[in-house]
Formats: structure tokens, sequence, C-alpha cells
């Protein structure tokens, strides 16, 4: 096995009865790497994304996730996964330390380490006047970079995230984007969906899928000269016109 | 073990911040008690009655005696004719009307039979019940007293069909009826609600992706709601004890292991509920109609089983409710042990088994 591919997935399908969520997808990503999962709403990403971060059997297929197996190893995956849902979870009645204390003592981290985490991330996020405030009184901007952080506290090998910049203004979304290079550059993978074609170009490698299906696979540079389009957005329009 | 510990402590976080929860909790437990207590009573005192007397004989006066004597009636004035009992009942000045036939004492010895009319003012059906009960007490006291040196029995016939029921007397039987919907209320509704709120907001999805399994995040979610609810048992039993002076005749141990057994049955159906309902308002509302409104109409805490419909009857038993308002009703009214009520135990431990086994599965298919 090789050891610079952190996810490893082979024909993997999903089906919920007679309809293929996701229909026999092979590919590959590297560590360190950003890699963008592409497609329109309905097209299967979050299916895919769910059976790789155990929370949803395969129908059938092969995965590795940080090097377990997804069929008989979840747990072990679950101990070395960060995930962060498009609803940007934290609990609106905990402040946003105690919001970095429950989330890292379900990932088990010992009270010190929890303490030295909550500062540093307080205070490289420059949250340190609310650190006590309940997050609910938060702007959505800084409760997704606290929910990005919160997901990386265990120190993950990959981080999947679930479309996370939903809903923010460009600047939050730059922002929360260098938080995401700065992670990848410290050797953690980034598995993100999105549908937002700007942020495709963030991206290392990205897949693009329709109808359950892998489509595209590539560098965004790639891509475009692949399918002769000026940008991400083009190249989408293209597949997904069929 | 750290991590529930950490876990619990959120939970309680959520409930100390809510103020909803709060007055759950807490505010309601003690407003029941007290509501039932206080305001909603089944007692009589001093009602005002009148008499119509046609006999005027030595039997009528006896009775008549009697009921002035009780502490439960006091005669407010005497009717001549029968067309006033209308315009009497019409001022509201009584609640009843006794009216003695002709001859009473004459048809008493040669008969061995006569007849009061009880009129009550039903626009007040509970008061009318109680007092037509209450009456028919006396005279039956009264009839004892006869025959007790008489060899063929005298029989005054009240005009009415209701029998005494000495539970109905007292506030006591509220008690275990409000504890039942409390603990159902707390441990279901609350339990069902906060799972619930965690699919809502989506941070029941985290939890799963974490290493915590998933019985793990269940069990921290309703233990907080568990302790919480032995917590409102011991506040009410302790109500009942100093306010209203309600002894606890049998075992306190016995009582708390049949309440915690209960407080499981009902945190199981929470769960249950949790997993076939996508937001807290259906959360909630499942739990309303489908908990709350059987165990206050179906359970007998306030209609008397017996005196259901048939089907109701049949369907009373499949509420969980209704087994634990006897064992309760027995260990705290009759002082049984477990002895008397080790069938209604068997019955509620066997639901709550099914209830746990019913939401594991459910619970395991939805995470599939």
């Amino acid at each position: 096995m090789n050891n610079d591919k952190v996810i490893q997935v082979e024909s993997l399908t999903k089906m919920f009865g007679d309809f293929i969520a996701v229909n026999d997808i092979t590919f590959d990503v590297n560590k360190g790497e950003i890699f963008g999962f592409l497609g329109a709403n309905g097209a299967g990403k979050t299916t895919a994304m769910k059976m790789l971060i155990g929370i949803s059997k395969p129908t059938f297929g092969k995965a590795h996730v940080a090097g377990f197996d997804v069929f008989t190893d979840a747990e072990n995956i679950k101990k070395n996964i960060g995930y962060m849902s498009q609803k940007f979870a934290l609990y609106d009645d905990l402040t946003v330390k105690e919001n970095i204390t429950f989330f890292g003592g379900i990932y088990g981290l010992s009270r010190k380490r929890i303490k030295e985490k909550a500062n540093t991330l307080i205070e490289e996020l420059g949250l340190g006047n609310v650190a006590n405030q309940l997050v609910g009184s938060l702007p959505l901007g800084w409760k997704q970079k606290l929910s990005f952080s919160v997901s990386l506290i265990h120190d993950p090998k990959i981080v999947f995230l679930d479309e996370p910049t939903g809903g923010v203004d460009p600047i939050t979304r730059r922002q929360f984007w260098e938080l995401i290079y700065k992670a990848a550059n410290q050797g953690t993978t980034i598995f993100v969906t999105t549908h937002y074609m700007d942020e495709a170009e963030y991206c290392d490698r990205v897949s693009i899928m329709v109808n359950g299906k892998i489509e595209a696979l590539d560098t965004p540079k790639k891509l475009k000269e692949q399918f002769k389009a000026a940008n991400m957005n083009d190249v989408f329009l293209k597949l997904a016109r069929g | 073990m750290k991590r529930f510990k950490g876990f619990i402590k959120k939970e309680f976080y959520h409930i100390f911040r809510d103020k909803r929860s709060l007055f759950i909790l807490f505010g309601m437990p003690i407003a029941q008690i007290l509501l039932f207590g206080f305001a909603i009573t089944n007692e009589i005192n001093n009602v005002d009655i009148a008499i119509l007397d046609h006999s005027k004989d030595a039997t009528t006066n006896e009775i008549i005696n009697k009921i002035a004597a009780s502490e439960y009636f006091s005669i407010k004035q005497m009717v001549t004719r029968e067309a006033d009992i209308a315009s009497v009942f019409q001022k509201g000045q009584v609640k009843a009307v006794l009216n003695f036939e002709k001859d009473f004492s004459k048809n008493l010895i040669k008969d061995h039979k006569a007849t009061i009319q009880i009129i009550t003012d039903a626009t007040d059906p509970n008061t009318a019940n109680t007092i037509s009960n209450y009456v028919s007490a006396i005279l039956q006291q009264y009839q004892k007293e006869l025959n007790k040196d008489i060899t063929i029995a005298y029989q005054i016939v009240p005009a009415t069909r209701m029998v005494y029921n000495p539970e109905l007397k007292s506030v006591y039987m509220f008690v275990p009826g409000v504890m039942t919907i409390i603990l159902m209320l707390v441990s279901a509704m609350m339990t069902s609600i906060s799972i619930t709120r965690e699919k809502e907001l989506g941070t029941m999805e985290i939890l799963l992706v974490s290493p915590l399994k998933p019985f793990q995040v269940i069990i921290g979610k309703v233990f907080p709601y568990i302790f919480l609810s032995i917590i409102n048992a011991i506040v009410i039993v302790m109500l009942s004890i100093f306010i209203f002076n309600m002894p606890v005749q049998g075992s306190l141990v016995l009582l708390a292991l049949e309440s915690i057994l209960f407080i499981i049955s009902a945190l199981a159906l929470g769960i249950l509920i949790s997993t076939i309902s996508a937001t807290q308002q259906t959360a909630m509302m499942i739990s309303l109609m489908g908990l709350m409104l059987p165990v206050i109409l179906l359970s007998g805490f306030i209609f008397p089983i017996s005196s259901m419909p048939f089907p109701l009857q049949i369907i009373s038993n499949i509420i969980p409710a209704k087994w634990f308002i006897i064992i309760i009703k027995g260990i705290m009214l009759k002082g049984v042990g477990l002895e008397y009520i080790w069938k209604e135990t068997l019955i509620l431990m066997g639901m709550t088994v099914f209830f746990i086994a019913l939401s594991v599965k459910k619970y395991k298919i939805r995470l599939e």
C-alpha cells in the first residue's frame, strides 16, 4: 500500500433500493493535497463523503481512508479524520471555550492538551475578546473559522469539509481558504466539497461528479485545457450539460 | 469515562441555559402538584342544600338531623312545594335538594322501603356526583343503624345508582398521577427534543463522525434526564408528604426502584420518538399527542379504567403509565410490597425491554 495516498477509492458504489446514488467511483488523494470534490446538488457528493467518513456503509467497492478499510475499520478512521459539516455545527448555547473543550474531550485529548489547544486556537483566530461568549452571538464567518479549527483539534491526517463556505461573503471566504492553505502546509490532507467554482481554482486537484459518477479528475489547469474553458465554471457547465 | 463526563457536562449546560427546559423541569412539577392539590379537589365541604319533606315524621327528622350534623352539608332552607325546587336552583342558592316522599316512615315500616329523591345541580357534574355519593353514604349508615335490631331489613332507597368510592375522597390520588405525568414529560419529551435538536443543528452528524460510539452518544444524552427525573420524583414525594401530609405507606426504596424502571421505559420511548422525527417540533407534537394524552386520559389517572368502553380498556393495557400508576398507588396509598405488585412490575419491565430493543433497532436503521 502506498503511504503517500491517504485516500484510496476503488469502484465505490452506494445504492438506496434501485437508486444508484454513487456509481462506481475510483480515485486517490495524496498526502497534504487539497482535493476538491465538485458536483451539482444531488450529484452524490455528500453520499460519497459519508461513506469515506464512516457514517454510511458502501453497497460495494473498496475504500481506504488514512490506511484503514471503511468496511471493517470505521472506528480507526474516525480517530484519524476531522469533519466539518455544512451547518458549521457548534453548540450555540456553549461559549467558544466550552465548545473547544467539549470537542477536544470527545476526541480523547488530555485536559492539559485541550487547554493548550484552546489557547493557541483562540489566539490564532483572534477570538480572545469573545472566548467566554456564547457561540450563538458570533457572526457566521467567525463560527465557520472556529468550526474548522475545532475539526482540526485532534491533529487529524485528513479533514473533510462539506461545503464549508456556504452563505458567507467573498472576503470571509478568502480568509477561510487561507486557513485551509495553512493546514495543508502543515501536512493535513484537505478533502473539500463545494459548488463555488472560483474555490475550485484554489484546489490542487478537483474531481467533478455528475449523476453519481466522476466525470473528470485533474488539476484545475489541465481540466481547463482539456475542456478548452476559460475558467472552472465553464468546465463545470460543459460537463453538466453533457 | 472522561469523554463521557465532558459529554454530560455539556448536556447540563444545554439544560441550565435554556429557560424553557428549566421551567418544564422544575416549575412544572411544583405547579402541577400545587394545582392538583389545592385547586382541583373532589372533596366537598359545607355544601348548601335544601330539603323538601313531604312526610315530616320521626324518620325523616332523624335523617335530616344526620345530614345537618355532617360537615359536608349545611341545610340552607326548607322548601314546601315541588314547584319551588326550580327557583331555588335558579337562584343558585343550593347545590342539591333532598325530596322525601309522602308517608316516608309509614312506607318504611309497611313496605320495608321508602324513597328519597336527590336532585343535584349538574352544571358542575363532578360536584353533583360527589354530593349524591355523600348523601347515599349517610343514608346507608343510617340504614345500618336501623337494621341493627330488626330482623326484617328496612330499606331506604336513594334514587341514585352511584356507589361511594372512598378513593375519590381525597387529594391523595392525584399525587401518583401527577408524578407519572411529570416523569413521562421529563423523560420522554425532553430527551426526544434534546436528541432531535442535535439532529436539526447538525451536531449529531459531528458526534457520529467522532470516535464516540452511537450508544455512547445516546447514553450521554439521556443520563442527565435520568438524574433530573429522579430529583423530580423526590421533589414530588417531598411536597406531598410535607405540604399535603400524605404519608407514603410502603417502602421508599421500592418506590424509588419502580420509579427508575418507569423513567427508563419513558426514556426509551423518548429515544424512539427522536428516531422517527426530524425536527424538535415534530418530536414535541408526537410526545404530547402520542404520550401525554394517553397518559392523562387512558391511564386511569383521571378517568377510571373500569368505566371506560371495552375497546378503550383494552387499549389502556399497552400504556406503561397505567401499570406505573397501579404500582405507585399500591405503594404510596396502600403500603403494599412487591408481592402484590410483581405482576404489574413484570409487565412494565417487559415493556421497557421492548421499547429499548425497538429504539436500538430503529436507531441502527437510521445510521445505515
